[in-house]
């Protein structure tokens, strides 16, 4: 059954084996057979993203966002090609806890405390009752928490709980972060303060991060990178590189910043480009 | 939640107090009203006798529990009696809702974890429940009696506890399969994600999230439990129960009509403890009862 790895406390964010990929994507298809035909969802596609990386999937809904980071998961396997996490496949890279993630759903469980759900990976993995609380504390601290610990995930709202997911994933420092849509289902206000927040402890982490999203401003606010994905089938479009510096320098600010609105603008560009025109997107 | 917690249950039991009593009344206001031998139209009778012999007074019901048994001399009180055949069928009851939990628990979770199981074994299930007691009553009898092992004897109890395990199995195994498939994919994702098996995944997310399903199930197979073994006692011929008790007095019919309430009114109290102890088990699973599924 499953093997709990050797009980590091609380790994260090390290890149792997010095390998400077987080994540290779080499000609990836997806396939999915239904009944009333194949669905075609990812089709050759080939993506890098290096450690600490912060890299942004975008795309009209139905591109293969989500079938793409779930393959970087491991949740789903690929119909071909291959997919490695620091240099390992995908599998083992999933047994060895290489990854946190997070949902658009919070996905807590609810007859846990809010303690209790962020330590459940470090639980699980065999981290002693001490080490958890103290990282637990740490990570409660981080997402601005400190005074919930002891609530239930249905006592917090929606924001709340989607700040306890991320720190859940944070839970094993590990060095690369998955997120499919996790501020999603959020207000606006709530939404641009956890972005600030998330380049804060990326910054902090230095984890690579994996991004869904179709908020191109989130997208560009966020990333190094942006994927511009196409469906039917899901292909990569277009890479733009955002130069807006290093995460920890990024603030509030950089939003009304010229050079933000420039990279705003080639994103969408690079979505029109997408026939039809960004269905289901937020072209903010 | 917790602050409203008390006023709710006294208004559950204040409730229930007058549900009893409206009941009672129900009974002597019928008693009073309808014609002594009931209402028939064209033969077949549309409202029940309301004659002393068939509906006698609730009172009386009462005085006759405090009095003896039978004209014997060493008879205890009737309420002792009814009470000591109630606690036998307790126990044999209890021993069956057991058996009948683990073992749909056992089948729950081995349709979760294999589809073909769930589709050879779920009709079967079904299927179990149309069988009628008084048809299983004499094969249960019979197997049991051929049973030998060591010094390992068949007792006639243990006929009527299989009995009531065969009914409270059922609402155990689909409450609990329910609920074992309950979980929501972004959960399942996750534990994926932690990278651990089956068995794990079972113990730190399908059971906890089952409990919701479980609860309802565990009172449907006391309730169940408790009716399986005082028909099973009648028909494999149990002394010492409830059972057999309900047929003797009713023997006694006209002569003693208050009497042969008694162990019916004891199969209720029996009822009663079981959903009570069902209750005592929720409160213990408390935690985990953040949705309460019916
Ligand atoms: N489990 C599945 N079974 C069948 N089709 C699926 C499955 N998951 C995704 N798809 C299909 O694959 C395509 C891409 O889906 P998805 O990756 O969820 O898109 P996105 O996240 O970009 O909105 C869609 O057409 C969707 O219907
Ligand atoms: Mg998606």
């Amino acid at each position: 059954m499953s093997t709990p790895n050797e009980s590091t406390p609380v790994p260090a964010p390290t890149s792997t084996s010095g390998a400077a990929i987080a994540v290779e994507v080499t000609g990836v298809g997806r396939v999915f057979g239904g009944r009333s035909g194949a669905v075609t969802a990812l089709d050759n596609v080939d993506l890098t993203v290096a450690a600490g990386e912060f890299v942004s999937l975008i795309g009209p809904s139905g591109c293969g966002k989500s079938t793409l980071m779930r393959l970087i998961a491991d949740l789903d396997q690929p119909t071909s090609g291959t997919v490695t996490v620091f240099g390992k496949p995908a599998s083992v890279a999933r047994e060895n806890h290489d990854y946190g993630i997070a949902f658009q759903q919070a996905g807590l469980l609810p007859w846990r405390t809010v303690q209790a759900n962020i330590e459940l990976p470090l639980e699980l993995h065999g981290t002693g009752r001490a080490g958890r609380a103290e990282r637990a504390r740490e990570l409660l601290a981080l997402v601005g928490l400190s005074d919930f610990g002891g609530h239930l995930p249905s006592q917090l709202s929606g924001g709340m709980q989607q700040r306890v997911a991320i720190a859940r994933s944070l839970a094993e420092s590990p060095s690369l972060l998955l997120m499919d849509e996790p501020f999603g289902a959020l207000d606006e206000m709530t939404r641009e303060r956890l972005q600030t927040e998330l380049l804060r402890i990326r910054a902090e982490t230095g984890a690579a991060v994996v991004f869904v999203t179709h908020s191109i401003p989130e997208a560009v606010y966020l990333s190094d990178r942006v994927v511009v994905m196409s469906p039917r089938p899901g292909r990569v479009q277009q890479i733009l590189t955002i130069g807006l510096g290093a995460a920890g320098d990024r603030g509030e600010g950089i939003r009304e910043d010229v050079q933000f609105f420039d990279q705003v603008g080639a994103v969408r560009e690079a979505l029109h480009g997408i026939a039809p025109a960004g269905r289901g997107m937020d072209l903010r | 939640m917790t602050s409203r917690r008390p006023s709710g249950r006294t208004r559950a039991i204040l409730t229930g107090v007058l549900g009893i009593v409206a009941l009672m009344a129900v009974w002597e206001l019928y008693k009073w009203l309808a014609p002594d031998g009931g209402v028939t139209v064209g033969g077949a009778t549309v409202l029940p006798r309301a004659s002393d012999t068939a509906m006698p007074h609730l009172w009386e019901m009462a005085e006759r529990a405090g009095q003896p048994v039978n004209r014997s001399s060493s008879a205890v009180p009737l309420w002792r009696a009814v009470l000591e055949a109630g606690a036998f069928s307790f126990r044999v009851a209890a021993i069956g809702w057991l058996v009948g939990v683990v073992v749909g628990f056992l089948l729950a979770i081995v349709m979760q974890r294999f589809r073909t199981a769930r589709s050879a074994v779920l009709p079967w299930v079904v299927l179990s429940q149309t069988v009628p007691l008084i048809a299983l009553a004499p094969l249960v009898k019979g197997w049991g009696n051929k049973l030998e092992f060591g010094s390992f004897q068949w007792e006639p109890w243990m006929s009527v506890a299989v009995i009531a395990s065969y009914l409270a199995f059922f609402p155990v195994a689909v409450g609990v399969l329910r609920g074992l498939g309950s979980p929501e994919a972004v959960h399942l994702d996750l534990m994926r994600s932690f990278g651990i098996g089956w068995w794990r995944t079972l113990w730190r997310l399908r059971l906890p999230a089952s409990v919701p399903y479980l609860l309802p199930a565990l009172r449907l197979a006391a309730a169940n439990a408790v009716v399986g073994a005082v028909v099973a006692e009648v028909s494999t011929g149990l002394k010492g129960g409830l059972g057999r008790m309900i047929i003797e007095f009713s023997q006694a019919g006209s002569s003693d009509p208050a009497k042969a309430w008694a162990p019916i009114f004891g199969a209720v109290l029996v009822g009663l403890v079981a959903a009570g102890v069902v209750a005592l088990i929720g409160l213990t699973l408390r935690r985990y009862r953040y949705a309460e599924v019916s």
